[in-house]
């Protein structure tokens, strides 16, 4: 699945300021019985941004319209955690965002979403808290997340931070490539290799 | 050079190491379902690609069916239409399914092991964090999202980065009334939710040995529970006889072959990991959680921490407790429960059935509990007829379910309803797991079966004491 690249992004941002975020809160499992890639938008944070009558919930962050339109999520330690459903990321992507920052990241979450162009940002949680508190302050607060150079800054002030993340997955992002490009060029090798499988 | 268990595996399964970049990683075998694979096939197609190897690839559907009347057309339109692309897709490609109703159906990492397509020593995923069970086996075993689904499918590769080592060593005797669920909640709570994130566990030491291979899927099923990519455990005598003579077991000289592989298959004694962590198995009781993730476990006779004892942030700490509407220093014993289920890819095993009914044989089913009991597949309902396990049931005022996933992610009509308080012995007590608003405390098929007869949270070993006096 294509998606757009990745280069530099300056955006406000959600905050999200709650530990342990699993994938059952970033999509509920009822939510995933599609059979194509459409949809999963609408169904992000689905049981934290409506009540049980189906009504909005005004100031969830998500809800909340002095946040709109912002294409990065700041979510508090161990974002995404749980289950491999890659709707997950699908719903991140699908609801406008291209970038998750947090101290911490769930694997399986953080490995989903560089396969499908969103990027995670891991930052110290000092910065992460930096961040939070100048959104509280003013919620039109603009993060720059810088591919190439690898920073993530506040604009208002200058405070950047550098995030790992590796060359081949970088190089991925910033072409808008994905991994299936990449194996489909080695079939050769990979039929050599499953021969001397013992089973 | 001295190597773990894990090297030894991902080492062997390395085809192309990239520099500054994730390994490409050759899978021996992969189990799909009808929730994750839809959209690997429909990139398939966009991409005008096939399935590589269609016979490493295997397909059941266990997620959105029903557990009541599995012979009549399943009633949602959504559920319906993925079990037929399920069985579409295998067939366009050629891959073996066992569809609803097929003798093999069941929970994809209980058939995996029953037909013996797990094996010693072998590389495993499917869209499905639970596949970290199968590392029981000595294999290395994990979950994996839908775009890595579509690799597999069409190059029998994934990319990934190696994980890091640990090794959680817990040496001793179990207690009575302990279970490997509660050896797994326990490490849990040692951890934290995302404690072993970025590692890949290995389970050593006296308690895994002694351990029943149903057991040790148990336990390594829960590894993805505290955020590590998998667990496993060192095969050995146990792990060969159980898997000896199953349907895609190798056999004669395959058998041998393999056995010349599997008998490599152990961590060399001064082989170094990069965690390492010791628990005493005495130091375990019955466990149980209390709040919205598998971290937030206890002894079940012990009471709800205080929020200024707990690590972390303390308001997320309140908005959990405040979901389960409990309050700090709550006592679990004694909190009336309306809702039992005995099942899923942690505890739908023979093993969990025969715990259960060592409870409740004798006893009546509470009357303000409602039960949910789903074996994992049709084997385990056989092995349950054959072992008189369902009269022992039916006695008790228990009914038996058709298998699949069912009340563990509640995607098709098993919900536990808003407000409504489940002790089950699935793997996830997150917010809405069971059901949307409900409320789960995870726990052993022990506990699970001593609440089913007393309607209220109970340790199971004041009714395992009376049946023994």
């Amino acid at each position: 699945m294509a998606y757009d690249k990745f280069e530099v992004l300056t955006s406000t941002a959600y905050p999200l300021p709650i530990e342990n975020v699993d994938t059952d809160q970033i999509i509920p499992a009822r939510f995933l019985k599609a059979t194509e890639r459409k949809g999963f938008g609408d169904n992000f944070f689905r049981d934290w941004r409506y009540d049980s009558e189906g009504n909005p919930i005004a100031d969830f962050p998500l809800n909340d319209k002095k946040y709109e339109g912002s294409k990065i999520l700041v979510g508090g330690k161990n974002f995404g955690s749980g289950s491999s459903r890659e709707h997950a990321a699908w719903s991140v992507y699908d609801f406008g965002l291209r970038c998750v920052i947090s101290s911490f990241f769930a694997d399986i979450f953080r490995n989903n979403c560089l396969n499908i162009g969103v990027l995670p940002v891991q930052v110290s949680a000092d910065f992460a808290q930096k961040l939070f508190d100048a959104i509280e302050v003013d919620p039109k607060t603009e993060i720059k997340v810088d591919l190439p150079n690898q920073t993530v800054t506040l604009v208002s002030t200058g405070e950047s931070e550098t995030f790992d993340i590796n060359g081949y997955k970088k190089d991925n992002m910033l072409n808008g490539f994905d991994d299936i490009d990449y194996l489909q060029n080695m079939k050769e090798e990979v039929k050599a290799f499953a021969e001397t499988r013992p089973f | 050079m001295s190597k773990t268990l894990f090297d030894k595996v991902w080492d062997s399964h390395v085809v192309r190491n990239i520099e500054d970049g994730p390994d490409v990683f050759f899978i021996d075998r992969h189990f799909i379902h009808e929730v994750t694979s839809p959209v690997a096939f429909v990139g398939l197609r966009s991409r005008g690609i096939g399935v590589m190897y269609p016979e490493r690839t295997f397909a059941t559907a266990d997620h959105n069916t029903p557990t009541w009347n599995q012979h009549l057309p399943v009633a949602d339109p959504l559920s319906a239409n993925q079990l037929e692309a399920l069985a579409k897709n295998a067939e366009q490609y050629g891959i073996s399914h066992w569809g609803l109703g097929h003798r093999n159906n069941g929970i994809v990492h209980i058939v995996g092991p029953e037909n013996g397509i797990t094996l010693p020593g072998s590389t495993i995923v499917c869209g499905d964090s639970h596949t970290s069970t199968h590392g029981a086996f000595g294999a290395i075993a994990f979950g994996i999202g839908t775009s890595e689904v579509e690799m597999v499918l069409s190059t029998q590769c994934i990319m990934q980065p190696k994980p890091k080592k640990m090794r959680i060593n817990v040496n001793g005797k179990l207690g009575f009334g302990v279970t490997p669920k509660d050896v797994a909640l326990y490490i849990i709570s040692q951890q934290t939710t995302s404690g072993a994130t970025g590692y890949f566990v290995e389970y050593a030491g006296d308690v895994f040995e002694d351990m029943s291979m149903e057991g040790r899927m148990t336990v390594c099923n829960l590894s993805i529970e505290m955020g590590a990519r998998g667990g496993m455990i060192a095969p050995d005598e146990k792990t060969f006889e159980y898997i000896k003579g199953r349907k895609h077991t190798p056999k004669g000289a395959d058998w041998d072959k393999a056995m010349t592989y599997w008998e490599t298959l152990y961590t060399d004694e001064d082989a170094e990991f990069d965690l390492e962590f010791n628990y005493d198995a005495a130091d375990i009781e019955p466990m149980i959680t209390y709040g919205t993730n598998p971290g937030m476990g206890m002894g079940v006779t012990q009471s709800i921490p205080l929020a200024e004892d707990v690590q972390g942030g303390v308001a997320t700490y309140k908005k959990s407790l405040g979901y389960m509407k409990f309050d700090e220093g709550d006592d679990m014993i004694g909190k009336t429960v309306d809702y039992v289920f005995l099942g899923s890819c942690t505890n739908g095993r023979i093993e969990d059935f025969r715990a259960f009914c060592s409870i409740v044989e004798g006893r009546q089913k509470a009357d303000n509990i409602t039960a949910w009991l789903v074996p994992g597949s049709h084997k385990v309902v056989d092995q349950i007829k054959e072992e008189g396990l369902d009269k022992i049931l039916d006695a008790s005022g228990f009914v038996l379910r058709e298998p699949g996933c069912s009340a563990c992610l509640a995607m098709n009509d098993d919900k536990v309803p808003a407000g409504k308080l489940a002790v089950s012995t699935s793997n996830r007590n997150f917010e809405g797991r069971q059901g949307p608003g409900s409320r789960t405390l995870l726990a052993s098929p022990l506990v699970a079966a001593a609440t089913a007869v007393t309607g209220v949270v109970t340790d199971p070993r004041t009714l395992m004491e009376q049946v023994s006096a």
